[in-house]
């Protein structure tokens, strides 16, 4: 390294790297696999709830935290699954600043 | 790294917390590992340059980098922390959020982030590079390197020891099966696999805590019966956020308004959250400057309530178990969360609680791991040892180091088996680091004249002061601070003014940078990142960052008012 690296350098060098970067164009969307997650979690706490012993009831002060831990989950799951549906990432064009997408 | 807190001691859990977890329960977590490798799979086809691996090829969108941004931070080492610190101190752990971390949340977003983003560096201390010079850069690189293998392999530790007590396993196992899984999924793909498991550990520990606070609260007659039960044994102050923190009166935090204001709300909390490169990374990756503005500002707002999920388990811990931390009890501080999991959650949830609580030990063994990696490969390996290769190289290399990286954690988190106190100062040295690193900031952001000089000499002489008051004036007796936690504040104080006057003084007697070399460095002067125009959407009224900043610190100071009276 030069005595003088400076600002300059770490301009070009990050843009030239920008530009050849995989990421924006190749990464999956995260919501996918968090709306998937939650989904059959949801899912499987809710039916723990369902099938839930008066143990299980009493353990939990009376509330039945299984189904509606399960719910809120489905519901979060569900969430993010519309959330993707309704507003997809459109891949960017080359060149272009890809859109900003729908933040929560 | 964490926030300084009650000293998250891996202390050995009580062995009746022994979990009832069942097949339910299990299949819960095995779910999650297998979602782990599959992001870390599914990320390996975006990693191309070393901006891929290292940045996620800055071009995340800020709700993901906030969420990684807050995730990083919720690590289970501050949740359990946090917890403990509740059940012993009371309602005063509201400092920590609400005082301790939003003004400096904002602080980053709305002032630092432009110098940050817009200069375009890659890591914390290739900033100190471009505003200083070399001896400022090493120092802070291989500090930094450092102390990230030290914290993952204390996360780690404390890891086995919480799956020891709660599901049984040796603590080997589970060192040894955590270390793998950060291990490939980063190595995998890069910076963007960890964030993503960020984004998702946010929720899944939710999920975990939402249950635990609900329960907790129901068995001891809600937020009233909570309130009553503890003034009546702990006295009043311990539900208010500010009784009998005047100056020379006694509470038993052992700090006053003063030192919580400044030791704690700016020196400690602008320390951490503005200069901690496990933290401003997330920030880095975003995807345009106002994206990565908005990051901080988007985890401010979850920072806020989170401390209600991780303090109402420790009141009530603090009411069902009125000895707890004592002799009289076989519950640590620590325990508080893991005693309520098993007094209050059946199975199923249970299986979602302790998948939260191991994602977060991952998480936050993770964060230390990818900024690890990052800053030594583009800021030790790339600049002083192997110069000038193609960038695939570097890739590699960056594959290499966190295997390395991770093996290195293994191995710290044996030797704090050994020597779990020995690790436990350890881990409060790093965090004056961050102390003397702010000033150097804060002074060569906005003071053209600090020298090229400056810089080292006031990290250096910073760090030292803060560990001289610790270690020689407090642990010696020399000066009287009733606890850890006033010590702490105090420290950070001393090497904060230490480091502020080492450096204002050296810059007086050395020659300062050309002003051409501080483009886009110093406050009043732009860097062409900066100039970039905003991407269509971002002018939207909700994404504007000075109105987001503002908002956290109006809500947070609001939060304040019921517990103040």
């Amino acid at each position: 390294m030069s005595e003088h690296y400076s600002d300059r350098d770490v301009q070009r060098e990050v843009t030239d790297l920008e530009g050849k970067s995989a990421t924006a164009a190749r990464l999956f969307d995260i919501r996918r696999i968090i709306g998937g997650l939650f989904v059959i979690y949801g899912v499987i706490v809710t039916i723990a709830g369902f099938t839930a012993s008066d143990a299980d009831l009493d353990k939990a002060e009376g509330v039945n935290i299984n189904l509606w831990t399960g719910l809120g989950m489905l519901l979060l799951g569900l969430f993010f699954l519309a959330w993707l549906k309704l507003r997809p990432v459109a891949p960017p064009p080359p060149g272009v600043v890809p859109e900003d997408e729908q933040q929560k | 790294m964490q926030t300084p807190t009650t000293p998250t001691t891996p202390t050995y859990l009580a062995a009746e917390l022994r979990l009832p977890t069942n097949w339910l329960d299990y299949t819960i977590l095995g779910i999650y590992f297998v979602v782990v490798l599959g992001i870390g799979f599914a990320a390996r086809r975006s990693v191309k340059t070393s901006l891929d691996f290292f940045l996620s090829g800055r071009s995340l969108p800020a709700w993901v980098t906030g969420l990684a941004f807050i995730a990083a931070n919720l690590g289970a080492t501050e949740i359990l922390g946090m917890a403990a610190n509740s059940a012993q101190y009371g309602v005063y752990t509201t400092h920590w959020y609400w005082i301790g971390a939003i003004p400096a949340m904002v602080f980053l977003g709305l002032v630092m982030m432009p110098f940050y983003y817009g200069s375009k560096v890659r890591s914390v201390p290739e900033f100190l590079l471009l505003r200083f010079d070399r001896a400022a850069h090493m120092l802070s690189s291989v500090l930094f390197a450092f102390a990230a293998i030290l914290i993952a392999g204390v996360n780690l530790y404390a890891l086995a020891i919480v799956v020891e007590a709660l599901l049984g396993w040796p603590e080997w196992v589970a060192i040894v099966v955590a270390g793998f899984f950060v291990l490939a999924y980063i190595t995998l793909g890069g910076l963007s696999s960890a964030i993503y498991n960020e984004v998702l550990q946010f929720f899944v520990i939710l999920a975990a805590l939402i249950p635990i606070s609900v329960l907790g609260l129901k068995k001891v007659g809600g937020w009233d019966g909570l309130s009553d039960s503890l003034t009546a044994s702990h006295g009043a102050d311990f539900m208010t956020a500010w009784g009998g923190t005047g100056i020379g009166s006694d509470n038993p935090l052992g700090a006053n308004w003063l030192t919580i204001v400044l030791g704690l709300g700016f020196v400690l909390s602008f320390g951490y959250w503005t200069t901690n490169f496990a933290e401003v990374q997330r920030a880095l990756s975003a995807k345009n400057l106002s994206a990565a503005q908005r990051t901080p500002l988007i985890a401010a707002f979850p920072k806020i309530f989170i401390v209600f999920l991780v303090m109402i388990p420790g009141l009530v811990a603090a009411v069902l178990v009125p000895k707890i931390g004592t002799s009289g009890s076989d519950l640590q501080y620590n325990d508080a969360i893991p005693y309520l999991m098993e007094q209050l959650l059946p199975n199923g949830v249970l299986g979602i609680a302790v998948t939260g609580l191991l994602a977060a030990f991952m998480a936050g063994m993770a964060a230390n791991v990818s900024s690890f990696n990052t800053v030594f490969t583009t800021d030790i390996w790339a600049k002083y040892v192997v110069r000038g290769r193609e960038d695939e190289y570097y890739v590699r290399f960056g594959r290499l180091i966190t295997a390395i990286g991770v093996l290195a954690s293994i191995g710290t988190a044996f030797l704090a088996r050994s020597f779990s106190n020995i690790m436990a100062y350890l881990q409060t040295l790093f965090s004056f680091f961050n102390v003397p690193m702010f000033v150097v900031f804060i002074i060569g952001m906005f003071w053209k004249r600090a020298s090229m000089k400056s810089g080292f000499w006031g990290l250096l002489v910073g760090t030292t002061a803060a560990m001289v008051n610790y270690f020689v004036l407090y642990k010696q007796d020399i000066v009287d601070i009733p606890t850890d936690q006033g010590a702490n504040f105090v420290s950070a104080i001393a090497g904060f003014v230490a480091g502020a006057v080492v450096m204002v003084a050296v810059s007086l007697f050395t020659a300062p940078k050309p002003a051409e070399e501080l483009q886009g460095l110093v406050y009043g002067t732009t860097s062409p990142g900066m100039a970039e125009p905003p991407a269509p959407g971002d002018e939207a009224w909700y994404r504007k960052p000075a109105l987001l900043g503002w908002s956290a610190i109006v809500l947070a100071a609001a939060c304040y008012i019921p517990f103040s009276f």
